[in-house]
């Protein structure tokens, strides 16, 4: 018995690299190049490559080269807007909301901020900005779109709120990790005062990402040092990963819709089958709410999702439920906590990314390997 | 299945099952803890767990049952010091979760079979009937905590280390270059870590109230007290606040509603029956002749079953309420018949005959 060809479907964790991706960082990991802080012909390469990248990134995010913070991924980055913020405006609280990723939601805990609510869909409480923000908040994450459901936030309608609750005095992050693979977030993001986004999540490397800070928003730098990127985040450049993400975020950019939720008839067919085979099998996030076009978050009715996993990844089939932890341990995630979604029901959950390597092909097969795995549990454990 | 803790024996379990040829999936439990990285279940745990599955060929996963662990054992823990008893969370753990979530588990997955790493062996008598035995290493056999394996359970579990020594496991870890092979025992209650002494009380402290409680002598004259009456446990000698010079005296009695401990001479403590409750493995009740064992390492000694009260051939060191008591057969001594929890084998002073509840 040969195994099956795998099926991944977990891009939102990470996904394949893009081919110019790889092929923009070689030069960089081979022979001399100099560092772009140096001086020398050969550093002064390496400064123009990172240049080049800084303009590029700064076109497909609509903002000014100089705009752009580049860390090591999208968990510095938000740290970076959350702890550099706070930090030039102490005293005032940080707000999130309570679905935001670890990376942000931690910092705002541990400055001891606010957490806002969410609604069933998992989008942010816009009333609840209107009326219950603190008027003095210095800074309020809101997340594009969420990296377990999926779903999209409205940022115009966020920011309106913000402001005009904090009368202009609150900026404004949103960690777009998750968007960015899916939307042009440059409309949505126009009043908007900072982003993350991280390279991984695009078909660039691991361990790359960028901060854009508008202008006029002052932010502590987490690490001192020789003071690059304008003293905002010190550190020699990872030329090689930046370059590579500039390249990555270029062939994404054509082929990416602008509204949030379009270009999801893929993801909506394996939905279609995996529902067509099985009864008990609920979408999480409510039909009508905006989400990103690879995410198809299922819950299963009588299923535990560390067990239907194991089934699929045995199968050939990689999924995830949540963000693991350190352990790798599943836990029922806070944002179906937050959602309202019941803990029996959440216990079934599953998430299957699809990203921009996945076929109909592997889609056929991965939904009859869902049917298949979850008939088995349920035969194997009747009561649920 | 292979239940991998990150500790050596559970290591060489899983090679010896793959030396056997099985089609072997190890698994590490996540019963414990949040973000800390102390205690069981640490990161440094599941990394050992899973650098050995690496080293074995073999799949590794972790499985959650933090939620499980927290319902079955650590909260009935809290309850039984919170009315005095002294549970043993390792058999609750292993009743709940280890031989029956996991258990279940591993069937609906389709595996055939669970193996741990206990010392402890499964032997299949004439009559077709497994029973658990004692390891071949009386120094560290586990018999005494798996005495509520049923018939089913042990039909489809494999404790391979039980047929060797500890010193033959670590030798075979160390062969094979396991890095596990040197790897310390775990300590008694996984999910209390810390300072050995303190620990206990540190835990029981951030959880439940500790309170102050007299000690009397079996006169009814206080002669001591101590702090929190719930990290008292009979048989206890020392932390009384006894006044030195007389005989050595031993805690009878823990009586939480009263807030007492009563103390004795060592003759006092020594009782003729243990009432028992939430007898194991319900498939096989067990009557008659039996030898006892009270504690993990402690010796059996014989009496007889009668209705729920073990009759001791001669009186023995009263069982502190909430211990296990775990059956041997007094025809093949190393097999287990099955185990009970200690009562309050013995009426408080003072309180009359009054039946105690669960």
């Amino acid at each position: 018995m040969s195994a099956p060809a795998p099926i991944y479907l977990d891009h939102a964790a990470t996904t394949p690299m893009r081919a110019v991706a790889r092929r923009a960082m070689l030069p960089w990991l081979s022979g001399v190049h100099g560092n772009p802080s140096g001086a020398h012909h050969q550093a002064r390469a390496a400064r123009r490559a990172l240049d080049d990248a800084r303009d590029q990134l700064a076109a497909l995010l609509g903002c000014g080269p100089g705009d752009l913070v580049f860390t090591a991924g999208g968990t510095e980055a938000d740290n970076l807007a959350v702890s550099g913020v706070a930090a030039v405006r102490a005293g005032r609280p940080v707000v999130c909301s309570a679905v935001e990723h670890h990376a942000v939601l931690e910092p705002v805990l541990h400055l001891g901020g606010v957490v806002a609510p969410v609604e069933r869909s998992g989008q942010v409480d816009v009333a609840w900005l209107e009326r219950e923000l603190p008027a003095d908040a210095a800074l309020v994450s809101v997340m594009a779109a969420n990296n377990e459901v999926g779903v999209c936030n409205d940022l115009p309608a966020v920011v309106e709120a913000v402001q005009r609750r904090t009368a202009g005095r609150a900026v404004v992050h949103t960690d777009a990790v998750a968007a960015f693979p899916w939307i042009d977030v440059r409309e949505q993001v126009a009043d908007v005062g900072l982003l993350s986004i991280s390279a991984h999540k695009f078909g660039g490397p691991q361990g790359v990402g960028l901060l854009m800070v508008r202008p006029g928003i002052e932010l502590r730098a987490l690490l001192l040092g020789g003071g690059q990127e304008r003293g905002r985040r010190s550190g020699t450049q990872n030329v090689a990963g930046i370059v590579a993400m500039a390249a990555a975020a270029q062939e994404l950019a054509e082929h990416r819709p602008v509204a949030p939720g379009a270009g999801a008839a893929q993801r909506d067919r394996f939905v279609r089958m995996v529902r067509d085979g099985l009864d008990g099998v609920h979408e999480t996030v409510p039909s009508g709410a905006p989400r990103v076009a690879g995410t198809a978050h299922l819950c299963f009715e009588g299923v535990v999702s560390e067990e239907l996993l194991f089934l699929l990844d045995r199968a050939g089939v990689c999924a995830s439920a949540a963000s693991s932890c350190a352990s790798g341990a599943i836990q029922l995630s806070h944002v179906l906590a937050a959602m309202g979604v019941s803990p029996a029901l959440g216990a079934g959950a599953v998430r299957f990314t699809l990203g921009w390597t996945t076929t109909d092909e592997e889609l056929d097969r991965a939904a009859d390997a869902v049917v298949a795995a979850v008939h088995r549990l349920r035969r194997a454990r009747p009561c649920g | 299945m292979v239940a991998m803790s990150g500790g050596v024996d559970s290591s060489v379990t899983a090679a010896l099952c793959v030396d056997a040829g099985h089609e072997v999936v190890g698994v590490t439990l996540k019963l414990w803890g949040g973000h800390a990285d102390r205690g069981c279940c640490s990161v440094a745990d599941v990394d050992d767990a899973r650098r050995v599955a690496d080293q074995l060929g073999i799949d590794h996963h972790v499985f959650n049952y933090a939620a499980e662990f927290e319902r079955h054992v650590v909260q009935p823990y809290l309850d039984a010091h919170r009315e005095a008893r002294t549970p043993n969370p390792c058999i609750e753990c292993n009743r709940h979760i280890k031989f029956s979530l996991l258990h279940e588990r591993a069937i609906a997955l389709g595996f055939d079979a669970v193996a741990t790493g206990h010392h402890a062996r499964i032997v299949r008598r004439g009559d077709g009937v497994r029973r658990v035995a004692r390891g071949v290493d009386p120094a560290k056999d586990q018999s005494y905590v798996l005495y509520m394996l049923d018939e089913v359970v042990l039909a489809t579990t494999l404790l391979p280390v039980g047929a060797m020594t500890k010193h033959d496991v670590r030798r075979i870890a160390a062969e094979r270059g396991l890095r596990t092979a040197a790897k310390a025992d775990s300590q008694d209650v996984c999910f209390i870590a810390g300072r050995p002494g303190t620990a206990r009380e540190v835990f029981l402290g951030e959880r439940i109230a500790l309170r102050p409680a007299a000690v009397l002598d079996a006169a009814g004259r206080e002669v001591g007290a101590v702090d929190a009456l719930e990290l008292v446990t009979v048989g206890q000698r020392k932390g009384l606040g006894l006044a030195g010079g007389a005989d050595p005296r031993y805690v009878l009695d823990v009586d939480p509603r009263r807030a007492v401990i009563t103390v004795g001479e060592r003759d006092a403590l020594a009782a003729p029956t243990v009432v028992l409750e939430q007898w194991a493995p319900s498939t096989r009740p067990v009557q008659g002749g039996v030898l006892a064992q009270c504690s993990a390492h402690g010796d059996a000694h014989p009496g007889r079953l009668v209705g729920t009260t073990l009759y001791w051939d001669r009186p023995q060191r009263r069982v502190a309420p909430g211990q296990s008591v775990v059956f041997y057969d007094p025809a093949a001594p190393d097999e287990v018949l099955g185990g009970a929890i200690a009562g309050r084998a013995v009426p408080s002073p003072g309180e009359g005959a009054q039946p105690t509840g669960s």
